[in-house]
């Protein structure tokens, strides 16, 4: 494993062009392992775009720099050997596996291909620390699918666990879920967060406020401001365009 | 194993604490042994069927149509590990059905011909010669080999070609569809070379074996019936395996799995090479009980009668599509007996009901009755 300092992924001067309209227009951010990484900014302001370009689901141009690599030149499937993990806004697990297999099925990134004829024999280390950190042991054997929104989350942040992934993109992980249920959230990105890069896509500026140890938002397709929470809260722009509407909405319901 | 050494309670119960320190609930014991056990005992009641029961008690006339819907059954069996599990809808498996039953047809026409001598057809439509390529299929080990590797090596390539571009769903099915037309056309304007419309067929011996000698007869039904057997062994150690749980998570979410580290297409180009053996094996064993292969054997419609065979029995189960392509196979005879100008309309009905009300096939016939009695209660 390399040392902490060296997990870093810089992005520079990142374009996506779609026909002529530039969703990410020459975004230069880093991402440093250690801290939780907010990219806040209003609807279309190219967040995922940015994470679909570093994951290889767009083409973007510029640099995208981790491990000496360059992201931006990589196909999705080898970004994730990488270490570079990813969620999606809507929680996309396989619904008819069991919690116990889609783990399984996401740790088998780092097994041999031959090994894949065998059947499971018994849970791997991995798995069973990933079940145990996002709590869902006593759930193990439980369909995917049946899980309600909140805990299909976890189960897609326990499968980035057991890839063992060292910069995740979280889209919009706590949408849709109760109070309690994003605070346990928080809790469990601090947990895993002290070693990883994770960076977290959010709408939610409660959420933000509490777990954020960095921000960087984002306005049409360029880098707005960033810092720490209340850099950001004290921006005369970001009030302007973000977050004053937001604060306003959040505040009346 | 693990469920092998937990045969006692006390041996469970350390079996449990030593694979799940962790606290994640086991299934109790009977429940772990169905799963994991349940399709072998299945397989084991049908092997006793196919290879013990039919062969003591049904005339040789039977016993060699059933041994046709072995054959066919082995192709289905293969479209229900592409579709079934892995989501692609192969309408053209007539291809690999007819390469495997071409290559044995071909050698057995070279046996019947005998050493040296060129099969009776390529005098009677060409000049007497014979193309370079029948020459090693005088061999039978070459033949065997063949009839493994040279599907093997085509569907290896057209699925790198078909499903690294993410061909997938209906352009799939229409591609596959497409190909079994073409390989059916170019055999019937090959006159020279393969026989053409009338295909290959008078046979008279098997690797050396009289096929008129009924227990030949019944051998080479025990061969179809042993294979079906073993492919289905085969296919649940599959299933069970971590790459069949892989096959399922990227029919239901290809996309997904892209961003846990596979590709897609390389998942999916094993299931499909699989597929491609067992349709030419398949077809192999067709030839010899059938005594002819032809066009008509490999082209769209014999495609879709695979399919069909699959669909009734249910396509994600592992012994539904091998029980469904006999039926079938089982039905179309006994219909064309009583009705033999209309009963590819009984078929198409049945087909339609299948998809309106049983589109799990046969084998979700038990899980709909149960949850039917539950709505009842």
């Amino acid at each position: 494993m390399s040392e902490p300092m060296q997990d870093r992924l810089e992005i520079r001067g990142l374009t996506v062009d779609f026909d002529g309209f530039k969703a990410v227009n020459g975004v230069d951010v880093t991402f440093v392992a250690g801290r939780l990484h907010f990219l806040i900014g209003p609807n279309g302001a190219g967040k995922t775009t940015l994470v679909d370009a570093l994951t290889g689901l767009v083409r973007g141009t510029g640099e995208a720099g981790f491990r000496g690599r360059d992201l931006l030149s990589l196909k999705s499937h080898q970004i994730v050997r990488l270490g570079i993990g990813r969620t999606f806004q809507t929680a996309t697990v396989f619904e008819k596996l069991s919690v116990l297999q889609n783990l399984d099925i996401a740790a088998g990134l780092h097994r041999r291909s031959a090994g894949l004829l065998l059947a499971r024999r018994r849970v791997p280390q991995r798995v069973e620390e990933a079940l145990e950190t996002i709590g869902l042991t006593a759930l193990a054997h439980r369909p995917a699918g049946v899980l309600p929104h909140g805990q299909k989350q976890w189960l897609e942040v326990g499968m980035l666990l057991v890839q063992d992934a060292q910069v995740m993109f979280l889209d919009e992980t706590v949408a849709g879920m109760s109070v309690t249920e994003r605070d346990e959230t928080g809790e469990l990105l601090r947990r895993i967060g002290a070693d990883r890069t994770i960076v977290v896509i959010e709408h939610d500026m409660e959420f933000m406020r509490r777990y954020a140890d960095f921000v960087t938002v984002m306005h049409t397709g360029k880098v707005l401001a960033e810092g720490t929470v209340s850099e950001i809260q004290a921006d005369r722009q970001v009030q302007q365009v973000y977050l004053g509407t937001v604060t306003e909405v959040a505040a009346h319901g | 194993m693990t469920v092998t050494a937990a045969s006692t309670p006390e041996a469970a119960a350390t079996d449990a604490a030593t694979t799940a320190p962790a606290g994640i609930r086991r299934k109790p014991l009977p429940a772990r042994l169905f799963t994991t056990y349940g399709g072998l005992v299945a397989i084991g009641v049908l092997a006793y069927v196919l290879m013990v029961w039919a062969p003591g008690s049904m005339s040789p006339f039977r016993l060699g149509n059933l041994g046709k819907y072995c054959a066919f059954a082995l192709a289905s069996m293969g479209i229900g590990l592409a579709w079934g599990r892995g989501g692609m809808l192969l309408m053209g498996q007539g291809v690999f059905f007819g390469i495997g039953g071409y290559a044995m047809a071909m050698h057995m026409k070279l046996e019947a011909a005998g050493a040296g001598n060129v099969p009776d057809f390529m005098q009677l439509y060409g000049d007497g010669t014979m193309p370079f390529w029948w020459e090693p299929f005088r061999s039978g080990a070459f033949t065997i080999f063949a009839i493994v590797a040279v599907p093997a090596v085509v569907s290896l390539l057209l699925g790198l070609a078909i499903l690294k571009r993410r061909v997938k769903g209906a352009y799939l099915a229409i591609l596959t569809q497409a190909l079994a037309v073409a390989f059916a056309t170019l055999l019937v304007a090959t006159i020279k070379e393969t026989g053409g419309f009338n295909g290959l067929n008078t046979f008279t011996t098997f690797f050396g074996h009289n096929l008129y000698d009924p227990e030949v007869k019944k051998n080479i039904y025990r061969i179809a019936a042993g294979l079906v057997i073993v492919f289905l062994v085969i296919l649940w150690q599959l299933y069970r395996s971590r790459y069949g749980e892989l096959l399922v998570a990227t029919r239901d979410a290809e996309e997904r799995i892209r961003f846990l580290g596979y590709d897609p297409a390389n998942i999916k180009l094993f299931a499909f090479v699989v597929a491609a053996v067992m349709a030419s094996i398949g077809g192999a064993l067709f030839v010899p009980i059938a005594g002819i292969i032809s066009p008509t054997n490999v082209d769209a419609a014999a495609s879709i009668l695979l399919i069909a065979g699959v669909a009734l029995g249910g396509r994600a189960s592992l012994l539904g599509p091998a029980i469904g392509a006999i039926a079938v196979g089982y039905g179309r005879s006994s219909l064309s007996e009583k009705y033999p100008d209309n009963w590819s309309y009984f078929q198409g009905a049945l087909f339609i009901l299948v998809m309106l009300f049983l589109p799990g096939g046969i084998s979700s016939l038990w899980s709909k009755l149960k949850s039917l009695a539950g709505r009842v209660r």
